[in-house]
């Protein structure tokens, strides 16, 4: 990679680890540069700049990459650590926030694939844990304003572009996020008045046309 | 020892499980006294539970009642709250690198190490595609924190004792010192640390417990 300067970012519209980071670049009023990947014919850039995994997004920075996107956004916090801090200060509040993102990492979006993939009996069991999972979020979030506090933080940009794909999820597996889970529900409508989220997620009905689409691909009915 | 006034710092773990190993070594580094429990992992206690309800997994440690799980988070918690004979690198972009590795470096190592034929084969190309890039960051180095122990270090420290198990189990060397003269010296250098040499668990009965579940895996699959 050329040594430029400045912020580019691969990544692919619809993917809600490509969000995490440039929800927090808009955050943090970062200028830079967007890559649409073909993830079917990926760029002899993203397959240098991410050898190990070949996955967006990737965030390169004066020609240096950041991979994995809960990395990018720690990267980006203390990079431009002058505004909009998305880290508590206290090593333990800092620990649980990272251990929550990383629970979201580890099971939203594996537990929401299936939900979409499998029919009958599989299904019904991914829907019960995607319950669970909702459930034990809103536990951690309680009446807070953000699961920052009342400051938007790492634990909201890691889980907030899922919830454009609630709706998939819903539509999919027939139950409601706002019946087993109504604070996530309303969590989710506060950030979407955040300009950062507003202008990065895109509208649930196109998420579900993507999902639509994938259905399709992978011969799921 | 660093014993700071009323400071309680308690351990659970279980013998041979390197993520416990690592936050262990994280521990002894930065001269850190605490107090060890051995979980009975087919039979956890009632603390440990109420500790990590979500996971109910070790490591998990508690320091002055709260408690933090999953290692390499327990790793970054250490850093920030004793200071003196700091693990992570200052610069956020070489922090980047280091988290990035810390659990990219052991893709396909467990598939490698529990599959057969053609299964295995593509286990193994991705192995070696990763080591011979984890061999570069140690270019120049003794070690990926530099001169010193570091993060990144105890993050694949488990390679340094895990690896020759695989190796000797499955008869395949994978780390050899003319394929790759840097990890192999790390690896040395690595597990003979007065952090690291008095802390690895048994070989024989670490190499007999994989042993086991390999075969329990294998046996399962045919």
């Amino acid at each position: 990679m050329a040594s430029e300067k400045g912020v580019m970012l691969l990544d692919f519209w619809v993917s809600p680890f490509g969000q995490r980071a440039r929800i927090a670049l808009a955050e943090k009023g970062v200028q830079y540069e967007y890559k649409e990947e073909n993830l079917t014919e990926k760029s002899e850039l993203l397959l240098k700049a991410n050898p190990v995994h070949k996955k967006i997004p990737v965030l390169i920075h004066d020609g240096k990459p950041v991979c994995e996107s809960l990395i990018i956004v720690e990267y980006i916090n203390e990079v431009w650590s002058d505004k909009a801090p998305l880290m508590p200060s206290d090593p333990y509040q800092k620990a649980q926030a990272r251990f929550w993102a990383d629970f979201v990492d580890k099971k939203v979006y594996d537990c929401g694939s299936r939900l979409w993939k499998l029919k009958g009996e599989e299904q019904q069991a991914a829907k019960k844990e995607m319950i669970e999972i909702l459930q034990l979020l809103e536990a951690q979030l309680g009446d807070k304003k953000y699961f920052g506090g009342d400051s938007f933080g790492f634990v909201d940009v890691a889980f907030v572009p899922f919830t454009s794909w609630f709706y998939s999820y819903e539509t999919c597996a027939n139950f409601s996020v706002e019946g087993v889970a109504p604070k996530i529900a309303q969590w989710a409508k506060r950030c979407m008045e955040r300009e950062s989220v507003a202008k990065t997620l895109y509208d649930p009905k196109k998420v579900y046309e993507f999902v639509c689409f994938l259905k399709k691909k992978f011969g799921v009915e | 020892m660093e014993e700071a006034k009323g400071e309680e710092v308690t351990l659970f773990g279980f013998w041979s499980s390197p993520f416990v190993h690592r936050v262990t070594w994280a521990l002894n580094i930065k001269k850190i006294k605490y107090k060890y429990v051995e979980e009975d992992l087919c039979n956890k206690s009632d603390l440990l539970l109420e500790h990590n309800p979500v996971y109910k997994k070790v490591p998990v440690l508690v320091y002055n009642g709260k408690a933090i799980a999953e290692s390499l988070i327990i790793l970054e918690f250490i850093e920030e709250t004793w200071k003196e004979n700091s693990i992570m690198p200052q610069d956020p972009y070489e922090k980047a690198i280091a988290r990035f590795w810390a659990t990219a470096a052991g893709d396909g190592l467990w598939q490698f190490f529990i599959t057969e034929g053609k299964e295995r084969e593509e286990a193994l190309a991705s192995v070696i595609n990763n080591f011979e890039l984890l061999e570069k960051e140690l270019i120049g180095k003794n070690f990926f924190g530099g001169d010193r122990i570091g993060y990144l270090d105890i993050s694949v420290g488990w390679i340094s004792y895990g690896v020759p198990i695989f190796e000797e189990i499955t008869e395949f060397k994978i780390i050899t010192e003319e394929k790759f003269p840097l990890l192999h010296a790390w690896m040395e250098a690595f597990s003979s640390s007065e952090f690291v040499k008095d802390t690895l668990p048994p070989r024989e009965k670490l190499s007999e417990r994989y042993r086991k579940v390999r075969e329990a895996i294998i046996q399962k699959k045919n």
